[in-house]
């Protein structure tokens, strides 16, 4: 029989059209292809010219079709009609909605711009939202970087001027050991899967240190099941083998670091500050004349062994302390879980990657002394971190430890090491401070979110309260650059430190998955006076679906989806930067919405102009923009820089130049984004480059070169612990005074997490992280998603495994000092012995999402939030001490301590809340 | 038609790389997304938003966790779709002759005008590639996405499967094993790529590179001390220290 | 394997009419007239009966006809000319005995038909190395037996019915021990399906997906061990009991009756097992069998 197989059409059309735009099924801002047929969007790809995914597409971007058509999509404006929390809305028209908004709003600005707290549970279009705010004069404003990641990002501007997240990478051709800590599937997802994806083609080694072995950890050659939150110790014990074998880079740490500063030794206020010129500038002692020199003298060779007139060097202070026993691998290996000879091993591995592997790449450059390079040596060894360290009440001090160690071992803008990406490198000193001071009728003086260099630039009311409803920038932490989200609902529930009006959230699921304490904060935000009203009289709540916080506001905006709106990735906040380019996108409508719903930044910007608000209105009082499109193309922050740096001007102008009206098209036309390409000389060595610095300038990330000194000693720390030990004004409370001295050490440190307080009854470790085709997605409820991970375990380590005579199909109870939860286990051996750990925000409330009342999302899915307070335990004190970083206000997930109990399997986990209806009904 | 080609001109298929999968799930939703618009009928769900979902997918990522008999234990993702064997015992069993064997690639196809959806082929499939649509009724199965390796109405370039195409970590390959000089042959020779469930007699054409070891370096000396610091003190490690300069 | 009361139904009602159909056509039993008309259209019932039932679990049994193009290779295809073949070679067979006429060589004809089809069908499963526990020669044997000995009992031929009915059981009882065995010695483990069992043991982390699929729904059957044990143990008494009936009741329909009705449980019983108990290796990735 001959074969007939059937004739195929092997190249049958692809789609109609393809619209290229930005995903934003998570944060990483991925190019895509939508294609369309007969106007619909029919398929999702990665658009392989863009600088982010090249090409590929995660299991989350892939699966955005099915975000487009989802049924918890909402349709209308809503008012609430029930009580809050029942979910009972009637719809209104978009009018009705906005003047609601404005009726309630208006009043607040011209008496208390403070009573309205606005905060976006997305930090995308940071820009404008922190800019509206601003123009509205209140000082409570943020994005969730509070509850993310903010230790990663304070901890390395204050450190090295630039930070982990999507803000800097490995040198990923090049670098020849990658060391992963902690969770980091959150940020930069395809980058990094990109980046591992060279390494292991090229078969470079991977370590992780994480109690979990999922995911890049499960790829990683060698992996340290360290014991969660101690990865500042386990860091340290590494500076203290690299010092004690003389495996640091001196002459990095000389030219670059402020390792050759002088630390004043004079008793008194000025204790620990560098010493200082008649200039007021610190100045370092020049090994060729061992007399004071300029730090920025051309020539100069700083030297780090010195003593000048009692002061020694930070390098001497750095080394005296990490060479001390205490950091001896065997003094620590018990608290880290790790066994000493692996900390020497890793420390010895990467000494030799570092010291024995250099990398020289034959390119001169010039620094910001006037020196000439001939070349540009690296040190191979690259590190990557992010809410795994940064998530506990210590992440600050340990995420600085961190980069202490990439310092010491020369791995920072270096050839093979880890590199910024535009407009980083940026030191502390070119951020702005925070900007607080609410006047009725006026806008904000500044940014609200800056970096605090001293007590005197805390947001504290004149009577030393803090004057924002988060506490940000308070004594309680001074340095928290993204604010507390997780603490505003709790903190304007207790009135402390003041009662709020209306609070204002974007895509920020507070009565769900994003509150510490889920249930608690439920009942804060139903919670009524005695005069039976809501203590937190009014909530405006914008986002494109029906989660589970839709039914606790009282006035809802529906978003439209983001293949149906105009959208920046900005320079002004989070771009689309590589380390060789700086790079900005758009997104834009590639369909139209089918649904009466509004993009909430063209809401916003309608908002503003309906306020009066200043930089949204016209001097006549008519609105400035028609919408966000316009906004993108015309508004300008600096004269001459605005939100996008491609196509400006005449169309051919990079970074600066004058408004284009036909920037968006210009964009599209360019698939979406725009990229200003590092000059090659300008590639490494950033900081301290003067190519790149001018290349900076002209590319509109600041007004003149800004070289600096990275920052072992941590002066603005000091200032803090000046202050706690009595020195200066504005002065701590007395009750965090002991604190303070611990938290604010200049140089790197570790304390055990606060969450250790709970105490010997609790002596598991309960962590969390989304599975990465759901990190950072508002689309769990997502049709094709939710069918591979659609209810959740807890996974549980061997040894509790039998200590509990678990089986599989069995159940647990788990305790922690403020909850308990009834939920599925799991058995995993890949896993710290004492730690417990599940995927998170899989559970859902039922009804929520518009999944069915008995999905398993809500039947055997599980949130751990519920035994996570933002509340330490009581002390005793009267105090309200919040579960915070006591440096940034970072909330610390992870230093949650639980007890675990076998259970008889149940029918549905506890804790379980009403079902949710439809927001507005069915349409 | 059910009879086997006894050779076919290439033998087009996949490498995937456990050694750098991280279960992202990308292939998976990026198949489910090509195939429900490309060949043949859509891949239907089930109850999509309710308490028992269900749908057809050609691209299965697991999880495993391995404990080897020194060390930690590991965890593996592991991608899973159709191996497109030589003996593809799925293409035999067929009454009707809708599954079959391309001649002149070796990619195992389902005419789906021609399937009566009596899933004996996905009976004799070892490795569970075939998934018989609930809605449409008939039997889907991974087609090496034949509407995109060929379709010039793609840039060439893309001329890949969707799964290899989306893949972020570069774990998936694709290619002629036919060709010992393809990327997938090399990388096959050279990092002893393997077949699943070689008792089974089906000869797959896919094959998996296996993790590499796992571990701290086997010869690993810790550092070496500067000197005795206990006994010069801070001072003696510091001079010893900057003599190094 | 998922055991569909439309393949249990198709099986068993199918393998007892071609079953009796071979001993009528073998004129083992020789009914005439309207007996003769009864028999071959209870013989003719079972089997078409059957054969329909068996397309209800088709996704598009309008398009059954196709299956007979593929009798090159698939036991399936071949069973549908079998089937056909036998139930036309039948026909004059059964015309002849209405009319009195002895089955003669067209009979032995129609007769081998009719063991081919019961053949082809033993082998759609018998061939499948994916359910070890069918790749065996016990599975062409279970059909044979199960058909012939149901014909027998149908065709009231009381000493045969007795013997093949012990023998029966003895087969269905080995048959169940003896399975056990049959996956291990298939050698397909989750360290084979994976690859990785040269690493160490290996266990399932995670399934590849918390909801349902066609693979769990078909292929992945997990009965429970207790319930398959009293099932077992039920098709065994029930298959062996038409002897003690057919020994102890007067010849007849007042033995036959019975006989074919525990012998019907017994099979429906041991067919529901053959389905329910059956380990597809698609299940080692599921860690489930």
């Amino acid at each position: 029989m001959t074969a007939t197989q059937p004739i195929l059409n092997v190249s049958p059309a692809v789609s109609d059209e393809v619209r290229k735009t930005t995903c934003y099924m998570c944060a990483c801002r991925c190019g895509i292809n939508v294609h369309l047929k007969s106007g619909k969007v029919s398929y999702i790809e990665g658009n392989r010219d863009h600088p982010i995914n090249k090409g590929v597409l995660c299991g989350k971007g892939a699966s955005g079709i099915k975000q487009i058509t989802a049924p918890s999509r909402l349709s209308q404006p809503l008012r609430r009609v029930g009580p809050r929390g029942s979910g009972a809305f009637k719809p209104i028209s978009w009018d009705e909605a906005l003047e609601l908004a404005v009726s309630w709003m208006k009043p607040l600005r011209e008496t208390a711009p403070e009573k309205l707290a606005f905060f976006t549970g997305r930090d995308q279009s940071q820009s404008l939202t922190g800019f509206w705010a601003q123009g509205f004069g209140t000082p409570n404003y943020a994005a969730h970087g509070g509850f993310c990641s903010v230790n990663m990002a304070a901890g390395g501007i204050y450190t090295m001027g630039g930070a982990f997240w999507e803000f800097g990478a490995p040198d990923w051709e090049r670098t020849k050991m990658f060391v992963l800590f902690g969770v980091a599937e959150d940020h930069d997802s395809n980058p990094i899967k990109i980046g591992i994806g060279k390494l292991k083609a090229r078969g470079a080694k991977i370590v992780s240190v994480n109690p979990i072995r999922t995911g890049y950890n499960a790829v990683a050659d060698d992996w340290l099941a360290v014991t969660p939150g101690t990865d500042g110790l386990l860091i340290l014990s590494l500076i203290h083998c690299l010092l004690e074998a003389g495996k640091v880079d001196l002459e990095y740490l000389a030219q670059f670091t402020n390792a050759a500063y002088l630390v004043d030794a004079t008793e008194g206020p000025t204790k620990g500050l560098f010493v200082k010129n008649a200039e007021s500038q610190p100045f370092v002692i020049d090994r060729r004349t061992q007399m004071p020199a300029p730090w920025d003298g051309k020539g100069v060779e700083p030297d780090v062994g010195a003593v000048w007139q009692g002061h020694r060097t930070v390098f001497q202070h750095l080394a005296e302390r990490y060479l001390s026993p205490d950091y001896a691998p065997e003094t620590v290996a018990e608290t880290v879980g790790i066994p000493a000879a692996r900390i020497r091993g890793l420390a010895a591995e990467l000494a030799r990657v570092a010291f024995d592997e250099a990398i020289v790449l034959d390119r001169e450059w010039t620094d910001f002394r006037g020196n000439t390079h001939k070349t540009m040596p690296g040190r191979p060894v690259s590190f990557h971190a992010m809410r795994g360290i940064s998530a506990h009440s210590n992440g600050f001090q340990t995420a600085r430890a961190l980069h202490l160690l990439q310092i010491l071992l020369g791995a920072v803008e270096t050839p093979g090491s880890w590199r910024m990406k535009p407009p980083y490198p940026k030191p502390v000193e070119a951020h702005p401070t925070p900007h607080f001071e609410a006047v009725p009728g006026k806008p904000l003086s500044g940014p609200h979110l800056g970096y605090v260099r001293s007590p005197e630039q805390l947001a504290l009311k004149s009577d030393g309260s803090p004057a924002r409803i988060d506490k940000g920038f308070s004594w309680e932490n001074p340095f928290s650059a993204h604010g507390l989200m997780h603490m505003v609902i709790p903190n304007a529930a207790a009135g402390d430190p003041y009662r709020i009006d209306t609070l204002f959230l974007y895509m920020a699921n507070m009565a769900w998955n994003s509150s510490m304490n889920t249930e608690k904060v439920m009942e804060m935000l139903t919670a009524k006076g005695e005069d039976g009203e809501y203590i937190i009289p009014r909530i405006i709540y914008s986002d494109a679906y029906a989660s589970e916080t839709v039914a606790y506001a009282d006035l809802i905006l529906p978003d439209t989806t983001y293949v149906e709106r105009h959208d920046c990735i900005s320079l002004l906040d989070r771009p689309i930067s590589e380390p060789d380019a700086a790079g900005d996108a758009i997104r834009w409508p590639v369909v139209e919405p089918d649904r009466d719903v509004r993009g909430f930044q063209s809401v916003l910007i309608d908002l503003g102009a309906r306020l009066g608000l200043p930089g949204f209105v016209t001097p006549e009082g008519k609105p400035l923009y028609r919408d966000y499109a316009d906004y993108i193309a015309n508004h300008q922050r600096r004269p001459g820089v605005g939100p996008l740096m491609g196509f400006r001007g005449n169309g051919d102008q990079v970074g600066r130049g004058a408004p284009n009206p036909d920037q968006v098209r210009r964009y599209i036309e360019n698939g979406s984004f725009f990229q200003a390409h590092v000059p090659e000389e300008a590639a490494f060595y950033k900081p301290w480059n003067a190519a790149y610095q001018d290349w900076a300038v002209a590319t509109g990330f600041y007004e003149s070169p800004q070289p600096y000194l990275f920052s072992l000693w941590s002066e603005p720390m000091r200032r803090f612990q000046l202050a706690a030990e009595g020195h200066g004004h504005p002065q701590p409370p007395d009750h965090l005074r002991a604190r303070l001295k611990v938290a604010m050490d200049p140089l790197p440190l570790w304390y055990p997490p606060y969450g250790e307080t709970a105490g010997e009854a609790y002596p598991v470790h309960a962590l969390t992280q989304r599975p990465m085709h759901m990190y950072h997605s508002w689309g769990s409820q997502n049709a094709w998603l939710r069918q591979i991970t659609g209810k959740n375990y807890l996974y549980v380590p061997t040894k509790i495994w039998r200590e509990q005579g678990f089986r599989d199909g069995d159940w647990a109870r788990v305790t922690s000092p403020s909850g308990t939860i009834t939920v599925p286990v799991a058995h995993m051996a890949a896993l710290n012995e004492n730690t417990v750990w599940t995927w998170n925000a899989i559970g859902k409330r039922r009804g929520a999402w518009a999944l069915d009342k008995d999905a398993t999302e809500g039947t055997k899915g599980f949130l751990l939030n519920h035994l996570i307070s933002e509340l330490l335990p009581e002390q005793g004190d009267g105090m309200r001490w919040s579960n915070s970083d006591p440096v940034t206000g970072q909330a610390a997930w992870f230093d949650l301590r639980v007890r675990i109990e076998r259970v008889e399997p149940e029918e549905i986990v506890q804790p379980n809340f009403p079902t949710l209806p439809f927001p507005g009904g069915r349409t | 038609m059910t009879q086997l080609p006894a050779t076919t001109g290439k033998k087009l298929g996949l490498v995937v790389d456990l050694d750098t999968c991280v279960g992202c799930q990308a292939c998976v939703t990026a198949c489910k997304g090509w195939n429900d618009q490309g060949y043949g009928v859509p891949l239907s769900d089930q109850d999509p938003y309710g308490s028992d979902p269900s749908g057809t997918f050609l691209n299965r990522v697991h999880a495993y966790e391995v404990q080897p008999e020194a060390g930690p234990a590991q965890i593996v993702n592991f991608p899973r779709s159709c191996l497109h064997c030589e003996a593809a015992p799925c293409v035999t069993v067929c009454p009707t002759g809708a599954s079959y064997k391309r001649v002149e690639d070796g990619i195992v196809l389902v005419n789906e005008d021609a399937c009566i959806g009596c899933g004996l082929c996905a009976w004799a499939c070892p490795y569970g590639a075939r998934e018989l649509d609930a809605a449409a009724g008939v039997m889907k199965k991974c087609t090496l996405c034949v509407d995109r390796i060929y379709n010039e109405n793609l840039p060439e370039e893309d001329r890949e499967p969707a799964c290899v195409r989306t893949c972020p970590t570069g774990a998936r390959h694709f290619g002629d094993f036919a060709d010992p000089d393809s990327k997938v042959s090399r990388l096959t020779a050279e990092r002893g790529g393997f077949e699943l469930m070689p008792e089974m007699g089906t000869k797959p054409t896919n094959r998996y590179l296996p993790p590499r070891r796992k571990g701290p370096p086997e010869a690993a000396s810790p550092l070496a001390p500067l000197l005795d610091i206990q006994a010069t003190g801070f001072a003696g490690w510091l001079d010893r220290m900057l003599g190094k300069i | 394997m998922h055991p569909a009361p439309s393949v249990i139904l198709f099986t068993v009602l199918s393998g007892l009419g071609f079953g009796f159909l071979t001993c009528l056509n073998l004129g083992l039993a020789l009914p005439q007239g309207i007996g003769g008309f009864l028999a071959f259209a209870v013989g003719y019932g079972l089997a078409v009966g059957g054969l329909i039932a068996s397309t209800f679990h088709l996704g598009h049994p309008e398009r059954a006809i196709r299956a007979f193009t593929q009798w090159r290779t698939s036991w399936l295809s071949r069973e549908g000319w079998a089937a056909v073949l036998a139930l036309l070679g039948t026909a004059p067979v059964a015309l002849g005995a209405m009319g009195g006429a002895r089955p003669g060589l067209l009979g032995l004809v129609a007769a081998l038909l009719c063991l081919a089809t019961i053949g082809c069908t033993s082998m759609i499963y018998a061939q499948l190395k994916t359910v070890p526990r069918w790749n065996f020669w016990t599975t062409p044997a279970l059909f044979f037996g199960f058909a012939l000995t149901g014909g027998v009992l149908l065709s009231d031929l009381p000493l045969a019915g007795e013997v093949l009915s012990l023998a029966l059981a003895f087969l269905l009882a080995f048959s169940f021990v003896r399975g056990d065995r049959r996956f291990a010695e298939a050698g397909a483990t989750l360290g084979s399906a994976t690859g990785l069992g040269a690493i160490g043991s290996v266990r399932v982390f995670e399934q590849a997906h918390t909801a349902g699929n066609y693979l769990l729904r078909e292929m992945i059957h997990v009965v429970g061990r207790k319930h398959s044990r009293k099932l077992r143990m039920i098709a065994v008494v029930a298959v062996a009991l038409p002897a003690p009936i057919l020994a102890l009741l007067p010849d007849g329909l007042v033995a036959m009756i019975p006989a074919v009705l525990f012998h019907l449980i017994g099979a429906f019983a041991a067919r529901w097992l053959f389905f329910a108990e059956a380990e597809h290796v698609v299940g080692t990735y599921y860690g489930k069998r």
